[in-house]
């Protein structure tokens, strides 16, 4: 198997806010190409790679759903030479202040390929509203500052440029990797060690991997993509949070100690249940994540998409998340794609029988 | 006479490397090391004293020339490893005056192998609307360098990792204060005027007490002293649009001149000789607003039996942020102020009025 670090560091630093997933789909596209029989786009963006299985047509088929979209920031004004934004996606404006950005910046003398550098800034007390001294700066009191002077600004940037996070991906002890965007890149590559281990195996069933767009803001590509490609069943890779400095409840799991299980209504209850077997026979640790209600996942979306799919979702611990510098061990993102091909090579031509809801 | 507004690759390259260097309060070996290196060829002799200043002396070839001090800190704010959590986390304290609000989701280096880590906060999804109100306080915030390694222990240092960038006419990096000063002080040494006994201190502990400056002054007993740092540019718009009347600075409007500040009033002759030198050689300066904050001049002119001094400083954005922001013209004019000030002190400058 190839080593997936390089691939993964590549896709932290891709841009690709949700609704401008294009920067990162096209390396995904290249990652994929030789691994699957056919690729292409949705009308909305997500990236749609087939891999046929080896029974007789038709085939049944497995969706596996892992979003490609970020997090980010986006521009709502200028003054003075300094931009004002707000944020795509859930970000806490108190990771915000010192914190490097990339200004995607679409003005008449910007060069779409070069983006500017840019710095969120908290001002000093006296340049805000009194009331707001000394508490947290919520996001319409910071500025972005280019360092461009303010002529140079207008002419380079306009309201609704993207600003991805600039952070680079960082090292850690022990394959440890710190960086933006591991929610949900991290899928991305265990999808994509997935379907490497599936290239030189047998699976019966057709495997549709696929890049959804637009979870962060609504599980858009998720809704669209399973109503496209109609699968028979639906697998979705996502992250969750794991335990850390103010993270410790039951709705954590530990770093590096395996992946988790979802369990609860967005989940089909005996697809859990053969997860959770095939698991323990691999030996494959996991933890099983309860969601009461909404999984905060594509599954919530692939469940009901069309008339109807069995859903399963599998969570990759990161710390952090959704700051820019979320951090994942990859051991984790291993072994979730060692488990989602185990799984899909072990369906056999009459495994929708054996999906049951009583248990 | 230096008249140009952009740096060289060779400055371009000594200021990276002072801004990488990690050289917190009471620990400065890394950016002494770097100095000494740079200077080596243009000194006979040195001294590091009791406390971890660089002392060097440029003796005058002139009848009994005055002793004029220069001093830029090398010392820079950052964190201190307090205790071992176990899984890779550490617990910290905050050395020097670093905003609270600018910790979280920062990327940072640990000890003298830089060590890389993170200071994470928790995911949103798990915090309600009126926590994200609050900031976090400091002992829920934890250095994570990712589990299995003993690399790091309590005592070490730590301090955030930014690139260092040059953009457009900016300067971008973390330690900008007061690596900028001492980037100029190397540059005043390396041409350093005949006509005076230069004294130079890059000096240890200015962000903890102004203690490194303290026992330098005591040391060169010098006539006068001229103290290079970088002080705040706050010239960003108000919340409401009305006119900055609080900015202490301004970025690309020159040198910083100091007349006024938390714990020095320069000498008068001194402010005189510096904006009169500018004004002769056409080089930009502004005036510091007066206000709170000090320098190194806050120790040394409270030294022996008094010691006239005054402050002149690099303009920088986000001190004591994960990164600060120059402009090159303001570090070449602050250079170019600074050299021709020092050729041309009148020999009996202290025996002006004081007006």
């Amino acid at each position: 198997m190839n080593d997936i670090l390089p691939f993964l560091k590549e896709l932290l630093i891709a841009p690709g806010l949700s609704g401008f997933e294009s920067p990162v789909s096209e390396i995904i596209q290249k990652e994929w190409k030789p691994l699957v029989d056919e690729i292409s786009l949705s009308q909305l963006g997500s990236l749609h790679g087939l891999c046929r299985g080896n029974l007789g047509a038709p085939r049944p088929s497995v969706l596996v759903a892992t979003h490609m979209d970020a997090i980010g920031l986006m521009v709502t004004g200028l003054q003075n030479g300094f931009l004002r934004f707000t944020d795509v996606g859930g970000v806490d404006p108190r990771v915000l202040p010192g914190q490097q950005v990339w200004v995607h910046a679409s003005g008449p003398k910007a060069d779409p390929h070069s983006p500017l550098q840019g710095w969120v800034v908290q001002p000093s007390a006296h340049l805000l509203p009194e009331e707001l001294e000394n508490k947290v700066i919520q996001i319409e009191n910071l500025f972005i500052d280019t360092s461009l002077s303010p002529e140079q600004v207008r002419q380079l940037v306009r309201v609704g440029d993207i600003v991805s996070f600039a952070q680079a991906p960082l090292d850690l002890n022990a394959e440890t990797l710190a960086g933006h965007s591991l929610d949900n890149r991290a899928a991305v590559a265990a999808l994509t060690i997935c379907l490497q281990e599936l290239k030189s195996r047998q699976h019966a069933w057709d495997i549709w991997a696929v890049a959804t767009v637009q979870e962060e803001v609504g599980l858009t590509g998720a809704y669209t993509s399973t109503f496209q490609l109609r699968p028979s069943l639906a697998i979705v890779i996502d992250t969750t949070w794991a335990k850390g400095p103010g993270s410790g409840d039951w709705n954590t799991f530990p770093l590096a100690k395996g992946p988790t299980l979802f369990w609860g209504p967005n989940i089909h209850p005996k697809l859990h249940k053969s997860f959770k077997e095939l698991a323990e026979k691999l030996e494959i640790p996991c933890a099983v994540e309860i969601t009461g209600r909404h999984s905060g996942t594509d599954a919530y979306a692939t469940q009901v998409a069309a008339d109807g799919i069995p859903t399963m979702a599998i969570g990759i611990p990161i710390r952090y998340m959704h700051t820019p510098v979320e951090v994942v061990a990859l051991k984790d993102i291993r072994r979730t794609g060692r488990l989602v091909a185990e799984f899909i090579s072990a369906m056999t031509d009459d495994f929708m029988n054996t999906l049951t809801l009583e248990s | 006479m230096a008249n140009t507004t952009t740096l060289d690759k060779k400055q371009t390259d000594l200021l990276a490397k002072l801004s990488y260097a990690m050289a917190l309060s009471g620990d400065e070996g890394e950016v002494r090391n770097i100095i000494l290196d740079e200077i080596h060829s243009y000194i006979t002799d040195y001294k590091i004293d009791a406390l971890g200043n660089l002392l060097i002396t440029r003796p005058g070839t002139t009848d009994k020339p005055l002793k004029v001090m220069l001093a830029a800190h090398m010392d820079e704010v950052g964190f201190m490893i307090a205790a071992d959590d176990g899984e890779g986390l550490f617990r910290f304290e905050i050395n020097g005056g670093i905003d609270l609000r600018q910790l979280p989701g920062k990327a940072v280096i640990v000890g003298k192998e830089h060590t890389p880590g993170v200071i994470g906060a928790r995911p949103i999804h798990l915090t309600s609307v009126s926590e994200r109100r609050d900031k976090i306080p400091l002992n829920n915030l934890r250095i994570d360098i990712g589990p299995g390694s003993n690399k790091v222990k309590p005592g070490d240092r730590a301090t955030f990792a930014t690139r260092f960038q040059r953009v457009g006419a900016s300067i971008i990096g973390k330690a900008l204060d007061d690596r900028l000063g001492v980037a100029v002080l190397i540059e005043l040494l390396k041409h350093s005027p005949a006509n005076l006994d230069l004294q130079v201190a890059f000096t240890v502990q200015e962000e903890t007490g102004l203690r490194g400056a303290r026992v330098a002054a005591f040391f060169f007993n010098p006539d006068l002293a001229f103290v290079i740092d970088s002080t705040p540019a706050n010239d960003l718009p108000v919340w409401d649009d009305s006119e900055n009347l609080s900015y202490n600075c301004r970025l690309g409007a020159g040198p910083a001149i100091y007349i006024a500040d938390g714990s020095t009033l320069s000498d008068p002759r001194l402010i005189r000789l510096l904006e009169d030198t500018a004004r002769n050689e056409v080089i930009p300066y502004q005036i510091r607003q007066p206000g709170g904050g000090g320098t190194d001049a806050g120790a040394i002119h409270k030294q022996r039996s008094g010691i006239p001094s005054v402050s002149v400083s690099i303009p920088c954005r986000y001190a004591h942020t994960a990164a600060g922001m120059a402009r090159t013209s303001d570090f070449k004019q602050t250079i170019a102020l600074l050299q021709a000030t020092l050729q041309s002190i009148p020999q009996d400058i202290l025996a002006q009025e004081r007006r």
